[in-house]
């Protein structure tokens, strides 16, 4: 196994034009998101009567809602609330993934019973225990977050714990054990910097996956309130006026495509680094 | 092989017991105190007594999961709150749909996504790897529920081909019934093609560097046999795993789906039950869905151990 080291990994990365260009996107998406306010130039829940489903203009640059609601604006500021959630669901879920995969990898015998918790917690689809996690802790931001850590972080562990298993087995870990290294100090000085590669695929699928999860919820109505403008309540707000105004679901639909999609092409590019075998030209 | 099963059907039992645990204990935390809302709020304490210890709430909660579990075992989920039936009966009377939609969508998974990830995998780096590959990645970025909007307005509103919305009228021909679930079948077969892409292309590409599809080509065999009757033989019993555990998730896991086309399936029954509150639904509906995902997941164990020698025994 070879390690590859982050600074050479992140140079390799930005030599491939497509990996680059997600990256920018999602730099765009970011700044749009933190200096929303700044960027938005229209109060996202400004309501004008006169301006409803008005088409994208000069003066609305993605068109109106049904509200008259300037599209642009919330989608800028429904940025802030889409990425928030993800980006804390995914360290969350890479966090307590991390640490149950590692210690599950490590240890035989907490390899079992951890695992079968993992694989009881995968039985159930996705989007549907999040659903019900939601319901009982009540939608709000936190909870949202909440319920989806719960359901990626069983999904890292399992990540994890494969590549624990492999790494354990390597011999200068057990040059360091035979050194009578602390074992806390294996785990974190030796163990963890060669899982670190896989670890940070796992950040931004888990963030793209997230993104679409969030969106499901609100469109669902169990997740964040229909008040606050994130990419999934802006399409299940408006979606009953797609057939006279096409914007009011394709440029949130777009949002969260954008995103998931640079996420992934993003995450598939530090995979390809590190896996040879999937490597594009061989 | 007997050692096989028997380890792998203990490691079920174990899985189904951990999944009964959570669904009691979630649900459990969140419905409350079962009693005041079964009897409201004029109910006395000597009345919510009497009841508490009529139904067992006066135990502590392992000995309650003990009956439900017990319960649950003979086959009784509970009784509905608001469908004013037994929650097995309101499970029953969705399956239909919902069954049919997860096959359906599995098949056109399979049918994109086979030949496009051998494609792949074959013409490993060409543009057209590169095309399959940047689509199965788009694909894995489209909301369900947009991408079934979208192609609602096209193919319903707008051509007119399908439905807008629901499964028919109640005595609808098969036919009919069929022809409503194409569109929805449509966006989760779509969508879910690009783990299918993905996950053939790697299979495919594990196979591809085996010592015997060298020996095969060195033997003359023509590409066409070698790829399609040596590799991809090989090659496909983890994509079939992945194929029937995709079609397990879409039991339940469709319901964003079922919700924008209006489906009456399990997914929406379930979502109408997390609206109201409607916990033994809730409740019942996740034991039996994850139930089924253990049960697939098992069946898929023991026909690897029966169709592939290698599986240890």
């Amino acid at each position: 196994m070879t390690t590859i080291r982050l600074p050479r990994m992140l140079r390799q990365l930005m030599h491939r034009r497509i990996v680059m260009v997600s990256a920018l996107v999602l730099l765009v998406i970011a700044v749009l998101a933190i200096g929303a306010p700044l960027f938005a130039g229209a109060d996202p829940n400004d309501t004008a009567v006169l301006e409803r489903l008005k088409p994208p203009s000069a003066q609305h640059l993605l068109g109106t809602d049904e509200l008259g609601r300037d599209m642009y604006a919330r989608i800028v500021h429904g940025a802030r609330y889409s990425l928030s959630i993800a980006a804390l669901t995914a360290l969350g879920s890479v966090l307590f993934g991390t640490l149950i995969g590692l210690v599950a990898g490590f240890f035989r015998r907490l390899d079992a019973p951890l695992m079968r918790v993992v694989d009881a917690m995968m039985s159930f689809p996705d989007i549907l225990l999040a659903i019900a996690l939601v319901a009982i802790l009540g939608a709000s931001l936190a909870n949202v977050v909440l319920a989806l850590v719960l359901v990626y972080t069983p999904r890292v562990a399992r990540v994890v714990r494969a590549s624990t298993l492999v790494v354990r087995e390597l011999l200068f870990i057990e040059a360091v054990r035979a050194l009578g290294v602390r074992t806390s100090r294996i785990l974190w000085r030796h163990v963890l910097p060669n899982l670190l590669s896989p670890i940070l695929v796992q950040v931004s699928f888990i963030f793209a996956y997230a993104i679409l999860a969030e969106a499901g919820l609100s469109f669902l109505g169990v997740g964040m309130p229909p008040e606050i403008p994130t990419w999934g309540t802006m399409v299940a707000g408006s979606q009953q006026y797609a057939d006279r105004a096409f914007w009011v679901v394709l440029f949130p639909g777009l949002a969260i495509i954008l995103t998931a999609l640079s996420l992934q092409v993003l995450g598939d590019g530090v995979r390809d680094l590190l896996d040879p075998k999937l490597k594009k030209a061989a | 092989m007997l050692r096989f099963l028997a380890t792998r059907f203990a490691g079920m039992l174990v899985v189904l017991a951990i999944v009964a645990v959570l669904v009691f204990v979630l649900t459990r935390a969140a419905s409350g105190d079962p009693v005041s809302v079964l009897l409201g709020d004029q109910a006395t304490a000597a009345d919510i007594a009497r009841v508490q210890k009529e139904y067992g709430l006066d135990k502590p909660l392992p000995v309650q999961f003990g009956y439900w579990l017990r319960e649950v075992l003979q086959g009784n989920l509970g009784q509905s709150i608001f469908l004013q039936r037994p929650v097995a009966q309101a499970l029953l009377e969705r399956a239909e749909p919902t069954t049919l939609l997860s096959l359906m969508a599995v098949a056109i998974a399979a049918l994109i996504g086979l030949p496009c990830g051998i494609v792949s995998a074959v013409l490993r780096g060409s543009w057209i790897d590169q095309l399959f590959t940047g689509v199965a990645m788009l694909g894995a970025s489209i909301p369900s529920f947009w991408f079934g909007i979208v192609l609602i307005q096209l193919f319903a509103v707008s051509l007119g081909w399908f439905p807008v919305s629901g499964y028919g009228a109640p005595d609808a021909a098969f036919g009919e019934r069929l022809h409503a679930l194409m569109l929805p079948a449509t966006v989760l077969g779509i969508l879910n093609s690009a783990l299918i892409i993905r996950f053939t292309r790697a299979s495919m590409l594990d196979v591809l560097g085996e010592d015997y599809v060298r020996t095969a080509r060195s033997k003359g065999l023509s590409e066409t046999v070698v790829v399609l009757k040596h590799a991809l033989r090989n090659a496909l019993v983890p994509i079939v795993t992945v194929l029937g555990l995709t079609a397990a998730l879409m039991i339940g896991g469709a319901v964003v789906t079922e919700t924008v086309f209006g489906l009456p399936g399990v997914g929406s029954l379930v979502v109408n039950a997390v609206l109201r509150r409607d916990y033994p639904v809730i409740q019942g509906a996740l034991l039996v869905i994850a139930g089924i995902y253990v049960l697939i997941n098992f069946s898929i164990d023991l026909l690897y151990a029966v169709v592939d020698p290698r599986v240890k025994v």
